[in-house]
């Protein structure tokens, strides 16, 4: 029953409080440039939104016969914001119990949030790019229009950025925090007990 | 302790890191390579290299630039009015946008073609479409004004114009907008869902008489309701024939974004022109009757004069079997271009990820074997595989249009991914590739239409300007540029604003043309019914409420220059000659309260403006264009007395003019 020490409780609670301007930030990001398109065009993934060129950016690919962007179509948008509310209580398990199991739930719960969230981008980019319309106007055999999930990546005469904007840096940082009090706790633990 | 700070400083790099986030890659800043800047710049007093003729898009008119500098240097009015030169406005051009349904005062004109004999450039004519309203228009290069518009009949969307045959026999039109046609060659009240019964499209050969340039509508051939696109005629070996693209081979008449983009292949239509003047010689066809007007300048006269004609030769490939061949192109080809040996011809399936080569010889070998593979409304369909040269393959999204360097080098313009695609025409293996700013259409190589291009630049007229001037508000001017092409690597030069929005455009070299430019008219060849050929006979005429105002500019007055007797219900037509004899000597003029406009009257030459006063009193007029140093003092008056006045009529200048009672 490895208490946590009162520095560590401290520094989760301001972690996890955190996260609570994950609901002001995005998330995501996706940028794509074109020689036609010089300034970019941008998309960002919100808990519950997406904002963004959107409109610019389905107007481009209806050509293709990709589908039309638009926040009905993820039923993420729908719960995501309880996700996050749960995953900052759990935050919060570790501060107010002070037990190091309950930091190992949280960092747990962390990891799994992030597979979870990036195998759903992926799903979601995979079926986007290459689940086209039939009747689309241009095709090209055998081509995918998949943006890159996270790094550049070109497609025809576009490059695609795609990665965490500061509200996905957020997280990022609050998974790095939780991680590195767990190690420092027991690495602190196992240095004490050799004395 | 320490160590946790540390950790903790860290941690707030990284995030400030983390907000850093996607930087626009470098590939996507403009290429410029350093000393491209003497390669355009044209020193004072020095000239251009190529004269760059630019389809003014829905300016209606032509635009004439020079090469390399990108310099604007003269904006020729063609199917629209113009108030810089009058055209349209004075008495003597409106008849030229005369048409069939009456006057129509702006069109969108599209493409432009350079006369040639035997296949080269002979800096005589420009030919230009327009697009609305069908016509074509013949343009001197001697003058650089409009001198012969044609409408054509039974036809609309005159969009694969006026390309031109080998030797300018023909200029061509074809309908883009596919309509109902009956056999008088009206257009008939239909329902518009009965399309595939009724709609209709024909190509139009407007002849050109070699001499004068004057045209006339040779003959015409009927073809299924499809959306004929772009046209070029075949040089040397193929000179006989003529290729145009068609979209929408679908037959659909509404959302075509979707429905005229289903079927893999639409086609390219090809026709033996030399076939058809046979058969027209020999009597067959059949004769429509559809008004069209033919409007005609006379230099001499200064004047155009409009004529409505009827009658048109159409001949029926449906029963002359063997002047029209269809051949399947990947999707929605725009471009059809053929290359300067004559031997291949390029479809460019804007909706296709590839570029198929038509080979001339394979298509008269297919046509010997009667390869088929079978009928579109009638007409018989030639095999893929067997008209084809090759594809070029992965080139880009987009295809429009091609040109030419006479090197055996293709360059292909792709919208979609805004670029040039240069390539080898024998092996169909892509070789350099340039962006362009942004979304190239159509693209110009000097000379590519003939069977020498001149080679050395590409020009990409793009559709899309955003950033690339200092903005001036939601409307933009139009974006050109210029590519050096002459060696290996494309390599980008300059960027030009462009009036309108062009379309296709030529480029001639200036030793071509620059000799032969006229400088101003001989006032003697002068033969306008109201030329006032020297100022002692200026006068002004009364014929009943019709007023002739005969008057004559030089320097720096115009005589008359005082005017007393016109009243209200007055119709005054002030014919101005210009006395000067003098390159770049110009007059205008204008009068107060003019519901029309201005006039600007060259050297030699005589112009009217119809004036019809409406409030008593005293009107100024003047010259417009800065003439003298005397300029400012190149006025004077007409007095406008009621209606029923009894102010006699009375006129002069200095001691000749009008006294107080």
């Amino acid at each position: 029953m490895q208490p946590l020490r009162l520095s560590t409780r401290l520094l989760l609670a301001l972690a996890t409080l955190s996260l609570v301007a994950t609901y002001f930030l995005p998330l995501w990001e996706i940028q794509l440039w074109a020689p036609q398109y010089p300034e970019g065009l941008n998309m960002k993934m919100w808990l519950n939104r997406i904002t963004g060129d959107c409109d610019i950016i389905n107007g481009v690919n209806h050509y293709i016969g990709m589908k039309t962007i638009k926040a009905e179509m993820f039923p993420e948008f729908k719960y995501m914001v309880y996700l996050v509310g749960v995953i900052i209580a759990i935050g919060f398990l570790p501060v107010v119990l002070g037990r190091r199991r309950w930091l190992m739930v949280f960092v747990a719960t962390l990891i799994l949030a992030a597979v979870a969230g990036m195998g759903d981008y992926w799903r979601w980019s995979q079926d986007y790019g290459t689940n086209l319309s039939p009747k689309a106007a241009i095709s090209i055999p055998g081509m995918s229009y998949s943006p890159p999930i996270i790094g550049y990546k070109s497609i025809l005469n576009f490059v695609a950025y795609s990665g965490p904007d500061r509200g996905g840096w957020i997280f990022i940082v609050v998974g790095v925090v939780a991680v590195g009090l767990l190690t420092t706790e027991i690495w602190l633990d196992r240095r004490q007990l050799k004395k | 302790m320490n160590k946790r700070f540390l950790l903790l400083a860290g941690l707030a790099a990284i995030t400030g890191a983390g907000l850093l986030t996607g930087c626009k890659p470098k590939q996507l800043i403009a290429p410029v390579q350093s000393g491209v800047a003497e390669k355009v710049y044209v020193a004072p007093g020095k000239y251009d290299e190529f004269y760059n003729i630019v389809s003014g898009g829905f300016s209606g008119g032509v635009a004439i630039y020079g090469l390399p500098s990108g310099r604007l240097f003269r904006q020729i009015p063609v199917f629209a009015q113009h108030p810089e030169s009058g055209y349209g406005y004075s008495e003597e051009t409106k008849p030229m946008l005369n048409t069939s349904y009456g006057t129509q005062v702006w069109d969108d004109q599209h493409h432009v073609g350079l006369s040639t004999t035997n296949g080269e450039h002979d800096g005589r004519w420009i030919f230009a479409n327009s697009n609305n309203s069908p016509r074509v228009a013949r343009i001197s290069l001697e003058t650089f004004r409009t001198e012969e518009i044609i409408e054509i009949p039974n036809s609309s969307g005159n969009h694969s114009s006026p390309f031109l045959t080998e030797n300018t026999e023909y200029a061509v039109a074809g309908t883009r907008f596919a309509y109902p046609l009956d056999d008088e060659g009206s257009n008939p009240d239909v329902p518009i869902a009965s399309f595939k019964d009724t709609f209709k499209s024909v190509i139009s050969m407007v002849a050109v008489e070699p001499k004068t340039g004057r045209l006339s509508i040779g003959f015409q051939i009927l073809l299924p309701g499809i959306d004929i696109d772009l046209a070029r005629a075949g040089k040397k070996k193929s000179h006989d024939w003529i290729f145009f693209s068609c979209y929408n081979s679908e037959q659909a008449h509404t959302l075509l974004e979707v429905n005229a983009s289903q079927k893999d292949k639409d086609f390219i239509v090809a026709i033996n022109w030399k076939k058809c003047e046979e058969y027209v010689k020999a009597g067959k066809g059949r004769k429509s009757r559809n008004p069209y007007a033919h409007n005609v300048w006379d230099e001499h006269t200064h004047s155009a004069k409009s004529t409505i004609l009827n009658e048109v030769t159409i001949l029926d490939p449906t029963e002359l079997k063997d002047i029209v061949y269809l051949m399947p192109c990947p999707k929605s080809p725009h471009g059809c271009d053929t290359d300067p040996t004559g031997s291949y011809i390029i479809g460019s399936g804007k909706l296709a990820a590839i570029i198929p080569v038509f080979s001339f010889d394979k298509m008269l070998k297919a046509i010997a074997d009667k390869n088929h593979e079978g009928e579109f409304c009638g007409l018989p369909v030639l095999k893929y595989e067997s008209v084809l040269h090759g594809e070029v393959k992965k080139p880009g999204l987009g295809p429009l249009h091609t040109e030419f360097d006479g090197k055996g080098n293709a360059y292909t313009s792709f919208f979609v991914t805004s670029e040039i695609v240069k390539w080898n025409i024998e092996t169909l293996q892509v070789v350099d590739r340039a962006p362009t700013y942004y979304s190239v259409g159509h693209m110009t190589v000097p000379g590519s239409a003939t069977v020498k291009p001149h080679g050395k630049y590409a020009i990409a007229y793009n559709k899309i300007t955003k950033d690339r001037y200092l903005p001036t508000g939601p409307e933009l001017t139009q974006s050109a540029q210029l590519y050096d092409i002459s060696g290996d690597k494309m390599k980008l030069l300059l960027d030009f604003p462009t009036v309108g929005e062009p379309h296709y455009a030529e480029a001639i070299p200036a030793a071509l043309v620059k000799p032969k430019s006229k400088k101003f008219y001989k006032i003697e060849a002068n033969n306008h019914p109201y030329v006032t050929k020297s100022e002692k006979d200026a006068r002004v005429v009364r014929e009943g409420n019709v007023v002739h105002v005969y008057m004559t500019a030089i320097r720096s007055h115009l005589a008359p220059d005082n005017i007393e007797g016109v009243k209200i219900g007055d119709e005054v037509y002030f014919h101005v000659t210009n006395l000067e004899q003098d390159w770049d000597v110009p007059h205008g003029f204008a009068v107060k309260g003019s519901g029309n406009a201005e006039l600007l009257i060259m050297p030699g030459e005589t112009a009217t403006l119809k004036y019809v006063p409406g409030r008593v009193g005293i009107a100024p007029f003047y010259c417009t264009d800065f003439c003298s140093a005397l300029h400012q003092e190149m006025q004077g008056y007409l007095r406008v007395s009621p209606a029923g006045s009894d102010v006699p009529l009375k006129f002069g200048i200095g001691e000749t003019a009008p006294t107080a009672k």
